[in-house]
C-alpha cells in the first residue's frame, strides 16, 4: 500500500481513539455545557442595563448585536479553545508515557493534532444542543453575514484561531519537560487571553490606542478576530491585513511549538536515559 | 470542638512549611489572581466609559462589589478550594478511603487538608480596594456596619464552600469531574454582578434563593456601600440561603458517603 495512505489511516486511528476517550466521559461534557450557559445570562443581563442606562449604541453595538457577539464567541469558543489537551500533553511528559510514542513512527505534534480535532468535534457535537437553543432563543438578534466572501472566509480564520490556540497550548504543556507542575504558567496565560481576545468584551469598545496595540498581539486572533469577520465588522483591507497578521501568528506558534518539542526532547533523553 | 481545632492548627502549619518550599509557584499564583482581579477592574473601567450608572448603581459601588467578591472569593481559596477540588481525584483514585478512615468527621477531614496564603494576600488586595471605593463614595461605615459586613463575609464564604462542596460530591457517581469544577467557576461569575441588572425572572429567583450566588457579595457590598438602606431583610435572607445550603450539602455529603464503593479492588 501507498505510504501516504498508511500515514493518513495511522492518523485516522488516532482521530478514532481520541472520539472513544471522549466519549467515555461524556458526564463530564453534559455538565461542561449545562454550566457554560450561566455566564451567557450575567452578561446578556449587564449588558441589557448598560443599553438601558446609554439609550443609544456603544461604539457600533446595539443591544441586539451585543448579545449576537456573545452568542458567537460561545460558539467559536467550543470549537477552537483546547479543554484538556495541554494537562494531557504535560502528564503525558511528567509520568513518562512521553517515551513509548517516541519510539513509535508517529509524530507527536501530529498524533496531538488528530486527538485536538476529536476531542473540538465531539466536544461541539454535544455543545451544540445548548448553543442552538440559545441561538433559537435569541433568534430575533441573529444576523447572517450578507457577503459571500464571509462564508469563505470565515472558516479560513477559525480553523487558523484553532489552531494558533492549539500550538500555544502545546508549546506551553512541553515545558513539563523541564519543570513539574505548569499549571501556574498555563493559568497566567490563560488570564491573558480571557481578558485580551474578547471572551469578557468585544475588544473594538476599547480605546483606540489600546485597539491598535492589541492588533499585533495573538490573543485578538484566537476569538475575537473570528467573530468580527463573522459579524462582518472587520471588512476590506482591515479583513486581508487581519487575516494576514493572524496566518503570520500561526506560522510563529508552529514554529514554536515544533522548537519546544525538539529542544524538550533532547532535555529528556538528558535525564531520563 | 477543642481537638478539630488542633488538628486544624496542625494541618495549617504543614501547608504553610509546603508551601514556603516552593517560592517562585507561590509568587506566580499570587501574580494569576492578582491579574484576574486587576481584568474586572478594567472591565468596570471600560464598561462607564460609556454609561455613569448601571442599574441604581454607580461605578464605586460596583467596584466596591467587586472587591467584595474578591475579598469572599479568595478566603474561600484560602481555607477551602484546593481541598474540595482535589475530592474527585481522591475518589478516581480511591484515596478517599483513607480520609474515611480518619476518626475525625469526614467532611472535616476531606475540606481541610491545605491552606493557601496565596489567596490571603489577594483577599487583602480586595480589602483595599473596597476601602478605596469607600474613600471615594465618602462613606464612612459605622462600627455596626463593619460588624454586620464582616459576619456577611462569612457567611458568602460558606456558601461558596457548599455549593462547590456539593458539585464536588456529584464525582461519588461521576468519573473524571473536572466538569462540576468548572461549574463553581460558571456559577460564581454571576456573583460579582449587581443584583439591578437581574431584574425580577425566574434567574433571579433561582440564584438568590435556591442556589443564593447573587446574594454571595451583592448584600455585603450594599451593606458597607448604602447604608442609608436598612441591612435587616437582606442579612436575614442572607442567613437563611446560608443555613440551607449548608445544611443541604451536609445532607448530600452523609448520603454519598454511605453510597462510595471504593475505586481499588
Amino acid at each position: 500500500m501507498n505510504t501516504r495512505v498508511l500515514a493518513a489511516r495511522k492518523y485516522l486511528k488516532v482521530f478514532d481513539i481520541g472520539l472513544q476517550n471522549t466519549f467515555v466521559y461524556r458526564w463530564n461534557f453534559f455538565i461542561r455545557s449545562i454550566f457554560s450557559v450561566v455566564p451567557l445570562v450575567g452578561t446578556v443581563a449587564i449588558w441589557g442595563a448598560m443599553f438601558q442606562t446609554r439609550g443609544a449604541g456603544i461604539a457600533g453595538y446595539e443591544y441586539s448585536s451585543m448579545v449576537f457577539y456573545f452568542l458567537l464567541t460561545m460558539l467559536v469558543d467550543s470549537l477552537v479553545t483546547p479543554t484538556e489537551d495541554e494537562w494531557q500533553i504535560a502528564a503525558d511528559i511528567r509520568e513518562g508515557q512521553i517515551s513509548a510514542l517516541i519510539t513509535k513512527p508517529i509524530n507527536y505534534l501530529h498524533y496531538r493534532l488528530c486527538l485536538f480535532g476529536s476531542y473540538r468535534l465531539l466536544y461541539t457535537a454535544v455543545t451544540i444542543v445548548p448553543i442552538a437553543l440559545i441561538f433559537f432563543y435569541f433568534r430575533a438578534y441573529v444576523t447572517l453575514p450578507r457577503d459571500p466572501r464571509t462564508w469563505a472566509l470565515f472558516p479560513v480564520s477559525l480553523a487558523m484561531a484553532a489552531l494558533i490556540q492549539f500550538f500555544i497550548a502545546y508549546s506551553l504543556a512541553m515545558l513539563a519537560f523541564w519543570i513539574l507542575e505548569i499549571s501556574t504558567v498555563v493559568f497566567l496565560l490563560y488570564s491573558f487571553e480571557y481578558f485580551l481576545s474578547g471572551h469578557i468584551f468585544p475588544l473594538d469598545i476599547m480605546p483606540a490606542s489600546i485597539q491598535t496595540a492589541l492588533k499585533w498581539l495573538p490573543f485578538t486572533y484566537e476569538m475575537f478576530f473570528p467573530v468580527s469577520v463573522f459579524m462582518e465588522k472587520t471588512r476590506g483591507a482591515a479583513l486581508w491585513s487581519g487575516l494576514a497578521i493572524q496566518a503570520g501568528w500561526l506560522l510563529a506558534t508552529w514554529g514554536i511549538a515544533r522548537l519546544m518539542w525538539s529542544r524538550g526532547v533532547r532535555h529528556y533523553q538528558a535525564v531520563g536515559g | 470542638m477543642k481537638r478539630y481545632l488542633e488538628i486544624y492548627w496542625i494541618m495549617l502549619r504543614n501547608s504553610l512549611i509546603r508551601e514556603m518550599s516552593f517560592k517562585a509557584n507561590f509568587l506566580l499564583w499570587m501574580l494569576v489572581e492578582f491579574l484576574w482581579f486587576a481584568g474586572q477592574i478594567v472591565f468596570i473601567e471600560v464598561l462607564f466609559q460609556y454609561v455613569d450608572r448601571i442599574g441604581d448603581w454607580s461605578k464605586w459601588e460596583i467596584v466596591l462589589l467587586t472587591g467584595t467578591h474578591q475579598i469572599i472569593g479568595q478566603l474561600f481559596q484560602a481555607f477551602f478550594y484546593v481541598n474540595v477540588a482535589n475530592l474527585p481525584e481522591l475518589v478516581r483514585t480511591g484515596k478517599l478511603d483513607l480520609m474515611l478512615l480518619l476518626p475525625v468527621d469526614s467532611q472535616f477531614a476531606v475540606s481541610t487538608r491545605q491552606f493557601g496564603l496565596d489567596n490571603v494576600v489577594n483577599a487583602l488586595v480586595g480589602v483595599a480596594i473596597v476601602v478605596f471605593s469607600l474613600v471615594k463614595l465618602s462613606v464612612i461605615p459605622t462600627a455596626s456596619h463593619l460588624a454586620l459586613y464582616v459576619l456577611a463575609v462569612t457567611l458568602g464564604v460558606a456558601i461558596h464552600y457548599s455549593i462547590m462542596l456539593a458539585l464536588s460530591t456529584l464525582s461519588f457517581w461521576i468519573v473524571r469531574a473536572q466538569g462540576l469544577i468548572f461549574g463553581y467557576y460558571n456559577l460564581f461569575n454571576i456573583a460579582r454582578y449587581p443584583d439591578a441588572i437581574f431584574g425580577r425572572g425566574w434567574f433571579k429567583f433561582v440564584f438568590s434563593w435556591i442556589i443564593p450566588v447573587i446574594l454571595v457579595a451583592n448584600v455585603p457590598a450594599r451593606l458597607l456601600a448604602r447604608s442609608f438602606e436598612s441591612p435587616s431583610a437582606r442579612m436575614l435572607q442572607l442567613a437563611l440561603a446560608t443555613a440551607a445550603v449548608v445544611a443541604g450539602t451536609r445532607i448530600f455529603w452523609r448520603f454519598a458517603v454511605t453510597r462510595y464503593s471504593s475505586a481499588s479492588s
